[in-house]
């Protein structure tokens, strides 16, 4: 691991980025045709990310797999190709960010904001997840099987987000587009301030936050959520209730920018 | 932004020095000015005092030396004036002190007597627990006062990253309950209403070490128990009473507590089998402490979760 700060725990650290200035992929993966796989136990964030974007990038790998991720922030951050991605273990914080196309599977579980700015792919994780999961999520599938945190879909501007769980206080919260289907129960203020999209919930709510209210259920939103769980082989859905924007909130109107300009 | 970290051992002691030690480095991201811990070593008939005579940083100035040994001296002789019979004293640094003695009185006017010394801080007093903390990463900590190999059934410590007040001892946590023996707290996160419960709790007649906020929980919490709450009540009551954004530890002679506030701002994830539960801000703390993937969970808003040795 040429030019590695190395602490004595064996753990590497990049914060105030005083690690790592120079470092290279470690080219430690073993290759079979268009897949490859590495083991991530010795590897800081910033070696496993450079590994990654090689694999995937340079040697236009179809499916690359990590293993032993150990919880490690920041991990597959940016990729931007249509891949598949396999971790097997946990991922810690921020994994997954600003994808745009891979699909990506996770064994384990994940820290806080997986998949935050996902533009399009899917991250299915077979474990749990903490809070701001998927946070201004922008296209793409986020799966979520276990339980999430808090404030899932912070300011959601599109995909969908299921979670096969229960979610915390604010799940929604902000929320601009998108659909959100939540097997478990929701916490407190539920869709609070949303400025649109859809919310579909089957257990239990603590309750609605500002300007969420419910919604009529339509044969578009059985066909839409049979879709996804088909498509993700979660089974038969359960029976949900459905929530959308009051619209009482904010300042709602056709009108975009520009043609506002020529109104005004 | 800070980390915090808490274990607790129900199939017996084990090394909680290279454990807390372990967890808190895997966090230095969250906070490398200072680390703290918090431990619980075998409970004996002494009593333990962790105290300090300057800050980190200061003692090692003109003649300082002196100064330390002439007040170390102090704090033996007003010890042995006040009834406690000193077995042992040590330093590692020179500015902060270990001392076990034989001692049956109130634990207040102990460590109001010896904090009437120019520069001395009890850090703690107790039958079982240890506060040390000091500036820098945990590895570095945990060298300095020889940490691993500190045998013990719980402890916690905390990662400090100063954002509202210096880089000093007095703002590293964990907090000593003053004058409450064997209770401390770690916390991440700020109170909104810390000067309400600081004048409230001064007019009770507690005295602050530090202008932090997280100091109130502690004194908060030991006070009720004073009172003849349990933790869990206690714990449970200042979700209510404390306002703000926050994560908080509490150890007691025998028990682990964790609560989030109603807003679930600050994180911790929970690891819990049937030998050991082990708590912190980031999911690397937990693997750092295990050395394997495990199966780990958010704790949501409002809860309260307290274990026993």
């Amino acid at each position: 691991m040429a030019g590695l700060s190395s602490s004595r725990s064996g753990v590497n650290y990049d914060a105030r980025g005083l690690a790592e200035p120079d470092a290279v992929a470690p080219e430690i993966a073993e290759i079979d045709g268009t897949t490859a796989h590495f083991d991530a136990t010795d590897l800081s964030t910033r070696l496993i990310n450079l590994e990654l974007k090689r694999l995937v990038n340079v040697e236009g790998m179809e499916e690359v797999t990590i293993r032993n991720p150990g919880s490690k922030h920041s991990i597959g951050v940016g990729i931007l190709r249509r891949c598949r991605i396999n971790v097997e273990g946990s991922p810690g914080w921020f994994a997954f960010g600003l994808i745009d196309g891979p699909e990506v599977h996770i064994s384990g579980r994940v820290g806080w904001s997986c998949a935050e700015n996902m533009m399009a792919g899917s991250v299915i994780i077979e474990g749990g997840a903490g809070s701001l999961t998927g946070a201004a999520l922008r296209g793409g599938d986020l799966v979520v099987k276990g339980d999430v945190g808090a404030r899932t879909g912070i300011d959601q501007k599109g995909g969908t987000i299921i979670v096969m769980g229960n979610v915390g206080i604010n799940t929604g919260f902000m929320m601009q587009r998108g659909r959100q289907i939540i097997c478990g129960n929701a916490g407190d203020h539920l869709g609070d301030s949303m400025y649109d999209g859809t919310i579909y919930v089957a257990g239990r709510i603590a309750s609605l936050g500002v300007d969420c209210v419910p919604g009529a259920w339509t044969d578009a939103d059985a066909e839409f959520v049979n879709r996804k769980f088909k498509i993700h082989g979660l089974g038969d859905p359960p029976e949900f209730q459905k929530f959308i924007c009051g619209k009482q909130l904010h300042n709602y109107d056709s009108l975009e920018p520009s043609e506002r300009k020529l109104v005004m | 932004m800070c980390g915090i970290a808490g274990v607790i051992h129900r199939d017996g002691p084990a090394d909680l020095g290279a454990e807390l030690t372990r967890m808190l480095q895997s966090m230095k991201h969250r906070g490398p000015d200072s680390t703290g811990y918090a431990l619980y070593g075998p409970s004996d008939d002494l009593v333990v005092i962790r105290f300090v005579l300057a800050e980190p940083l200061k003692a090692a100035g003109l003649g300082m030396a002196e100064r330390l040994e002439k007040n170390r001296a102090e704090i033996e002789s007003r010890l042995n004036k006040i009834g406690a019979d000193v077995a042992t004293m040590t330093s590692e640094t020179g500015y902060a002190f270990r001392a076990t003695v034989r001692y049956s009185g109130e634990l207040k006017p102990l460590a109001d007597y010896l904090e009437d010394v120019p520069g001395c801080e009890v850090l703690s007093l107790g039958n079982a627990l240890e506060i040390v903390k000091d500036l820098g990463d945990a590895e570095t900590v945990a060298e300095q006062y020889r940490l691993p190999g500190f045998v013990g059934t719980h402890g916690m410590g905390h990662v400090r990253m100063a954002t509202e007040s210096d880089v000093d001892l007095a703002s590293a946590h964990p907090y000593w309950a003053y004058p409450f023996a064997d209770v401390a707290v770690v916390h991440n996160g700020q109170l909104t209403n810390y000067h309400q419960w600081r004048r409230r709790l001064e007019r009770s007649g507690h005295r602050f070490q530090s202008e932090c906020d997280s100091e109130i929980i502690a004194v908060y919490l030991a006070e009720k128990m004073a009172g003849g709450d349990s933790l869990e009540t206690a714990m449970k009551q200042s979700l209510d009473d404390l306002d703000g954004v926050f994560t908080y530890l509490c150890v007691t002679g025998n028990e682990l507590g964790v609560a989030k506030d109603e807003m679930a701002a600050k994180p911790l994830v929970l690891f819990e089998s049937d030998e050991l539960v082990a708590v912190a801000s980031e999911e690397i703390a937990i693997r750092a402490l295990t050395g394997t993937d495990v199966e780990t969970r958010d704790p949501y808003e409002r809860e309260v979760l307290v274990w026993q040795v």
